[in-house]
């Protein structure tokens, strides 16, 4: 054996692993649905297909869902006061948000309506807000304009330039890995199949129907949604010519560690500009900071780098709002590339040949808060009125109950532990996640096989100590539990193990 | 549940059994040990090298035979030890709860409480190393509990940033493993470890350490392929147009440790320079009766110096349950002049100090031919004349109590360059 080599990456099959649900028909048989792409927007278009007795097949080239776009972004769930008036991004902003409430205590994932603050910091900046509230007012957002006392009141560690700001109430905050990760398992339990790690290479009209071929085989489906992120381009033109383009947009982010509450009680933005809107400094619902992002064009679909003189750019931005923060607590500076359409407005719309090839491209940002009204205006507006849509009857619209001893009493902690010892050992320190949580997480239907997957599950490894203590239980829970060598589990990607061999 | 207990310790390593053995030797009985792993010892469970405890035992031991000198004692002792077992909270009245499989949570009202619960390593996170996010770049005490602990190496080309102990064994004891290991960059223009590491580690092994070098750039997809270093300026800015590479598939990290101080901010007490807790000359915070000790008050570089620290919050913690210790008003401030990092403890109450007063301190920056000069309330009370001091080195020296004349005021301890004439 050549001992230069890393071990080859041993390909997970994840379809038949167990707690995944195999396809539930055989190879062959016509599949109603694929959908190409399990970030936030397949994920929920998959769940809300699961309501219907069809055959729904998601195909993800990561593995894992929400490992793109959907994973890195600012995790806002925006008001809408911002998309211009008729835009589909206003339309889908404004009724996702209003869908928000219910759908996380559904899912059972952590949001807080905290309300957002646009601020303005000169005299001139107050003027814009006026405008602002009037496109709110269009889009249909209740705002009102605060002064600069009252913001003062709001925000003690604002910049004393302040000169008032634009608060929206109904602006949110949302785990977006919860997100995505509890929508695809309630979709898996309601009967749909998930591929992970399967990309897909070609789609051919054929007859009726299309075959979608993937880098481990061929599928044959009636139709095809294309929620492919950034690739969302490549994948419509596998059918067609298309005049619109993915301009990756990246940006980059500080994340501070939850140290103390209170450095801002709502979210922060500057004013917006046609580069987005802006640095922003906003708590997560994991009580830690988020300070970002940039906002530059690149050229490469998969460059997450970070770089110095950007970070640094991004630390003065949140310097003039926020003067005073903490650097020092800085656990992570991370980017993601954000799917920025060439048309400046969602594309959401069967292609001009097939209305079975739905393209559902170009979701940046507000895509977050707007992905449950896109998710339901596809099945509803798209899919519907070329395929029979019966009720299937053992849908059940919630996730099972996810266990947070965190947020019980010590007496329920115990009881809990009496039922199952697994909730008293405590895994990750810095998140004081427990090994029972990470088994319930391990035991449904989504796989979690690696390690940033239990990450973003758990929240194990996501403290200051970025898994330096827990990183190890971690990986051998992972090998244990899907009966594989500690050297073949993978940190994210194929190829990303973090062991290479057994030591002497 | 709610038990009583009279000296409660958080963290079951050198610190916390060095701290529990003390107190039991000045007559505290009702102790428990509360540890988060699956054995006493701590991080010294992983450290398979030797080279611990020349002023301890007067003789070279490896971690494992260190910590099992301790563990005997507190065995013989019959003191008490819970393992596994998380502290998840803890208040100023000194009610800590603690969770396990077996026990559930438990809370605990203590009569006393040592902080013995170490430090962390500094990681990619907090200094944001640009470029890619692959796997493969790991803090080195965390590629060390792989090897010794699992026997797994994370990787077989090998650069390691910062020149931390811990890198620095870790670049031995992988090249041991047959791994290649390329370099090591310092951003400051010194080392950060121990001179015997440097010399046993990097410099027998011919492992070049680049002096005024950062990583400037980490590159890979999914896993680490390379990384580029460069030069950095005085302003430790990286300077353009000096970066090398490496082609190598793990980038170590050893850029420092910073005390676990999670229960300080439950406390409610404010981190001190070293992001340890504030303490008296009896490793005292400011909470009567709650001391600290080891790394988690100040980051040492010899378990020797944790072990004596932690016997002195031991005896301490025995004073204080047998009434013996009690505050005044009037303190004396101990605080670092110019050219000290840190000084512990940052509060000497005279009343109630020993004849001598041990204190601690690091310089900033390596220094040739200087005095450390001691001030009490600006008046020169004690110059030692050092050839040469290293930040790397803690120093501890000793103030006898007679030469501060009164209960209250400051002193100052600065380093001085000595007079050419």
């Amino acid at each position: 054996m050549n001992q230069t080599a890393r071990p080859s990456s041993k390909q997970f099959v994840f379809s038949e692993c167990p707690g995944s649900a195999c396809l539930r028909y055989t190879i062959g048989k016509m599949i109603d649905i694929t959908i190409v792409g399990a970030g936030v927007v397949g994920s929920l278009i998959a769940r809300n297909l699961s309501q219907y007795r069809v055959s729904v097949l998601v195909l993800e080239k990561e593995n894992d869902v929400g490992d793109v776009t959907s994973m890195a972004n600012s995790a806002i769930v925006h008001s809408g006061y911002d998309p211009v008036p008729g835009s589909k991004k206003a339309l889908y902003n404004v009724e996702g948000n209003a869908m928000y409430p219910a759908l996380c205590r559904e899912l059972d994932v952590p949001f807080g309506q905290v309300g957002s603050l646009t601020v303005a910091l000169t005299e001139a900046q107050v003027d814009v807000l006026n405008v602002l509230q009037k496109r709110a007012r269009e889009n249909g957002v209740d705002t009102s304009i605060l002064s600069a006392d009252e913001v003062k009141a709001m925000e003690p560690n604002i910049s004393p330039e302040v000169k008032g700001a634009l608060l929206c109430p109904s602006a949110g905050i949302v785990n977006p890995f919860t997100l995505t990760s509890h929508a695809m398992e309630n979709a898996i339990d309601n009967g749909v199949s998930l591929h992970l790690g399967e990309k897909v290479v070609d789609i051919q009209r054929i007859g009726d129907h299309f075959t979608v071929k993937t880098d481990r085989k061929n599928y044959e489906s009636r139709i095809v949604i294309n929620c492919a992120g950034l690739y969302s381009e490549e994948i419509a033109k596998l059918i067609e010519p298309i005049d619109w383009k993915i301009l990756p947009r990246k940006g980059e982010y500080y994340v501070l560690d939850h140290y103390a509450p209170g450095l801002v009680n709502h979210i922060l933005f500057p004013l917006p500009s046609e580069k987005g809107k802006g640095v922003l400094v906003t708590m997560t619902t994991s009580g830690n900071y988020l300070v970002g992002p940039s906002s530059e064009l690149t050229p490469d679909k998969e460059d997450f780098s970070t770089d110095s003189l950007t970070l640094e750019a991004v630390k003065e931005q949140a310097a003039m709002m926020v003067p005073k923060i903490p650097f020092r607590e800085q656990i992570r500076v991370f980017s993601g590339v954000r799917a920025t359409p060439s048309t400046h407005d969602f594309i959401i719309e069967p292609s001009k040949k097939y209305q079975e090839f739905i393209n559902v491209a170009g979701i940046e940002s507000p895509g977050l808060v707007s992905s449950p009204s896109i998710a339901m205006h596809v099945v509803d507006d798209l899919v519907a009125p070329i395929l029979k849509l019966a009720k299937n009857p053992s849908f059940g619209p919630e996730v099972r109950k996810y266990i947070n001893p965190q947020m019980m009493s010590l007496e329920e902690r115990n009881e809990l532990i009496k039922k199952d010892p697994r909730f008293g050992q405590i895994i990750c320190n810095c998140e004081k996640v427990s090994l029972g949580e990470i088994m319930d997480i391990l035991s449904r239907s989504l796989p979690c096989r690696t390690i940033k997957a239990l990450k973003k599950r758990s929240r194990a490894g996501f403290g200051k100590c970025q898994g330096g203590f827990c990183q190890s239980s971690v990986l051998l829970l992972l090998a244990e539990y899907y009966h594989v060598s500690p050297l073949d589990v993978l940190y994210d990607k194929n190829g990303s193990q973090i062991l290479c061999k057994e030591s002497k | 549940m709610m038990v009583g207990k009279d000296l409660l310790i958080i963290g079951g390593g050198s610190a916390g059994m060095a701290a529990a053995v003390a107190a039991y030797d000045r007559g505290v009985k009702d102790i428990l040990i509360v540890e988060k792993g699956p054995f006493l010892g701590g991080i010294l469970n992983q450290c398979i090298h030797n080279g611990f405890g020349l002023q301890e035992f007067n003789e070279e031991l490896t971690g494992p035979e260190f910590l099992t000198r301790f563990v005997h004692q507190v065995e013989d002792r019959k003191i008490a030890y819970k393992l596994n077992s998380y502290v998840s909270d803890i208040s100023p009245d000194k009610v800590v709860t603690y969770c396990n499989m077996v026990d559930g949570y438990v809370e605990v009202k203590a009569k006393a409480i040592i902080l013995a619960t170490g430090c962390y390593e500094r990681n990619a996170g907090a200094i944001g190393i640009p470029g890619d996010r692959p796997s493969g770049i790991i803090t080195a005490g965390q590629a060390q509990l792989y090897l010794n602990e699992y026997g797994y190496m994370v990787g077989k080309r090998v650069f390691i940033l910062g020149s931390g102990d811990i890198g620095l064994i870790m670049a031995r004891r992988m090249s041991l493993e047959g791994a290649k290991v390329l370099g090591a960059a310092e951003i400051m223009p010194y080392s950060n470890g121990l001179n015997r590491n440097l010399v046993q580690c990097l410099q027998d092994f011919g492992i070049p350490l680049y002096l005024s070098h950062t990583v400037s750039k980490v590159v890979g997809k999914s896993h680490l392929e390379k990384v580029e270093i460069s030069e950095v300026d005085e302003k430790l800015q990286i300077i353009p147009g000096t970066s090398t590479s490496f082609d190598v598939d793990t980038l170590l990290l050893s850029i420092g440790l910073v005390p676990y101080n999670d229960l300080l901010i439950k406390l409610g007490l404010p981190p001190s320079r070293t992001k340890g807790a504030n303490v008296n000359e009896h490793m005292e915070t400011d909470i009567d009766g709650i001391f600290s000790c080891g790394n988690v008050l100040h980051v040492h570089d010899l378990v020797d110096n944790v072990v004596a620290e932690a016997k002195l919050a031991g005896v301490s913690a025995a004073l204080y349950l047998g009434g013996n210790l009690p505050r005044h008003n009037e303190v004396i401030a101990c605080l670092p002049g110019d050219g000290i990092g840190y000084v512990v403890p940052e509060e000497i109450d005279r009343a109630n100090a020993d004849d001598t007063i041990q204190v601690k301190f690091r310089v900033k920056k390596p220094s040739h031919d200087v005095f450390i000069e001691y001030r009490f309330n600006n008046e020169i009370i004690k110059r030692i004349y050092k050839t040469a001091i290293v930040p790397s080195e803690m120093e501890v020296d000793n103030i006898p109590k007679k030469i501060l004349k009164n209960n209250q005021g400051t002193i100052t301890i600065s380093l001085k360059q000595r007079e050419v004439k």
